[in-house]
């Protein structure tokens, strides 16, 4: 601590126990799901039976379909992926001009609006879920009842789980973005006119290339939570279900360690997007 | 001409920025929202005929389960709040104050690396570890503290541990940051003019964590209050948790009017739990979201 603070021994033991006890909480339940993974037995549960790779590579003929030969799960892994590309766009293209809006612009009733955008932040997933699921079916309905349209992307579906997510998503992309470009120093823009240099000529060379790391941070976080969100698109999925809808579903149900191989599949990944990112900061402060 | 053509080209930047703004919080927020609202007051006199009415929310208050689901879904939220803040404040304060250099940043990272994993991971790893064949009740039976393998998933305790455990991230991060920002030799000068553990962390630590601490209380009440994942899957068929029953209303029985009143109510709760936050600390919503 505060070095010049004397503190008792059995203060700091009792730290140092309580932090590791802390951290044995939080790594007890995926180091579980990792191993059970490889366990040689129809259900995740001890004791341990032995080491296998099934759960990943098994087919048919062993009796256990391993997660490469899971077409529905694999299908979900797609359509998450779908789903988190489609939401990370939108979100970093609104949330930029966005930041934009609220940085560079001024005009009347902004402060009502910045405070606006952060509404969505404090509403609950299944509420914004089912607000715009009652909200798209009314607007589908009244365009079918005006112009007899059939609008399908308004009924429960992927576009619809894009929407519900893109909801709150743009504001955490909005949030990130702007904190990067308030802190820009405006003198480089006005050098760069003075040099003669068009307006895109300076977003393209000065600005963009000073918000990069914002708009890859917040790309990454978004994407993350796309990926991972379940309240709002529970609410919203049609008949594609994405891979955190489909692992519920057969949570309830009793699953095959398959699943854990997906989860050791998702931490693989996570981690994998971790670490790409931290090195991108360290270019950064170089 | 010049000044007529700038002011002009000002305008049209300024509502292409506006439109994507409009658009995302009157069509995906505003909207739908008082549509809901709409919805709930929505009362179905014959086929296909409707008026205004407040048969939802007489429903809500007339019928025991739904009042007692919502007040129970509230005080688990608030335990599981008040016991995520317990857990937090010394890991913040163990990696702001405690700790130096590359170990403070090597224990926030660690600290943070779960949340890297979906929600839906770790839960399975909790209902691995607690089923009646799980991990914990076979440990217990092998240490001789108990007889047999005893169930503990699907009771309040568990619902409430997979609670702290997925709210966990969004207090540590906002007090490791209202933490970090105290000046060591304000510590040093309380304890210099006498004061003991107790009231430096009440004069000092806490009024300056203030920020932080309602920053994280009140997005992990938002979260625990309208989570589903956890409390479903952790909790059973009796977890009686109130989104469960906004779910229900809302795919199974489609039954919309009814779902988008429950849906209000929980509405109405998370906000009022945010502005009671706010005023109780006196905070300003902006200053605090901008912590999270």
């Amino acid at each position: 601590m505060i070095p010049s603070l004397p503190r008792p021994w059995w203060l700091k033991l009792a730290t140092v126990l309580f932090v590791l006890a802390f951290l044995l909480f939080l790594f007890m339940p995926l180091a579980t799901v990792a191993a059970f993974a490889f366990n040689d037995a129809p259900y995740p549960a001890p004791p341990w039976q032995g080491f296998t790779l099934d759960w990943f590579i098994g087919n048919d003929a062993l009796g256990r379909t391993g997660l490469f030969r899971d077409e529905e799960l694999l299908g979900s892994i797609l359509t998450s992926l779908l789903v988190a590309s489609w939401v990370t766009l939108l979100s970093l293209v609104i949330g930029t001009t966005n930041a934009f809006l609220m940085e560079r612009m001024r005009f009347r009733g902004q402060g009502l609006l910045s405070l606006l955008m952060l509404v969505p932040l404090v509403i609950p997933g299944v509420i914004l879920g089912i607000s715009i699921l009652a909200f798209a079916s009314r607007v589908a309905d009244l365009l079918g009842d005006l112009f007899g349209w059939e609008v399908e992307f308004l009924r429960p579906g992927l576009p619809l789980v894009v929407l519900g997510q893109i909801s709150y998503l743009i504001a955490i992309a909005t949030l990130t973005i702007s904190a990067r470009l308030k802190r820009f120093d405006r003198t480089l823009e006005e050098a760069a006119y003075n040099l003669g240099a068009s307006r895109l000529a300076v977003l393209g060379t000065i600005t963009f290339p000073y918000l990069q790391p914002a708009l890859l941070g917040s790309a990454a976080i978004v994407f993350l939570m796309s990926f991972e969100n379940f309240n709002t698109t529970l609410m919203l999925v049609g008949a594609d279900s994405p891979l955190t809808v489909m692992m519920y579903g057969r949570m309830r149900d009793g699953a095959t360690p398959v699943l854990n191989a997906v989860s050791v599949f998702l931490m693989v990944a996570s981690a994998a997007l971790a670490l790409l990112l931290m090195r991108g900061d360290d270019r950064q402060s170089r | 001409m010049a000044e007529t053509r700038a002011r002009v080209s000002h305008y049209l930047l300024l509502w292409l920025l506006l439109a994507p703004a409009l658009l995302w919080l009157f069509g995906l927020i505003v909207m739908p929202h008082l549509d809901l609202a709409l919805l709930s007051f929505r009362e179905r006199v014959g086929p296909g005929e409707y008026a205004f009415g407040l048969a939802q929310y007489r429903t809500f208050f007339g019928e025991p389960l739904y009042w007692d689901v919502f007040v129970r879904t509230a005080l688990i939220s608030l335990v599981a709040t008040a016991l995520t803040l317990l857990l937090a404040f010394p890991i913040a304060w163990t990696i702001a104050k405690l700790t130096r250099g590359r170990l403070s940043a090597l224990l926030f990272a660690v600290c943070l690396i779960p949340f890297w994993v979906s929600e839906t991971v770790r839960t399975l790893g909790w209902m691995i570890l607690l089923r009646e064949t799980g991990v914990l009740p076979g440990l217990l039976v092998t240490l001789g503290l108990t007889e047999a393998p005893i169930e503990m998933l699907y009771h309040d305790a568990t619902i409430l541990v997979g609670l702290v455990y997925t709210s966990l991230l969004f207090m540590v991060v906002p007090l490791y940051g209202s933490l970090e920002s105290l000046d060591d030799s304000l510590i040093e000068a309380a304890y210099d003019l006498g004061g003991n553990g107790l009231t430096v962390l009440r004069t000092v630590v806490i009024p300056h964590a203030l920020p932080g601490i309602t920053a994280g209380c009140i997005v992990v009440f938002m979260l625990t209050l309208g989570n589903y994942l956890t409390a479903s899957l952790l909790g059973g068929k009796n977890s009686l948790w109130f989104t469960e029953q906004i779910y229900t209303q809302f795919i199974t029985r489609f039954n919309w009017e009814q779902g988008a009143a429950f849906g209000f109510l929980l509405l109405a709760l998370s906000s009022a739990m945010v502005w009671l936050g706010l005023r109780l600390s006196g905070q300003r919503f902006s200053d605090v979201m901008s912590r999270t």
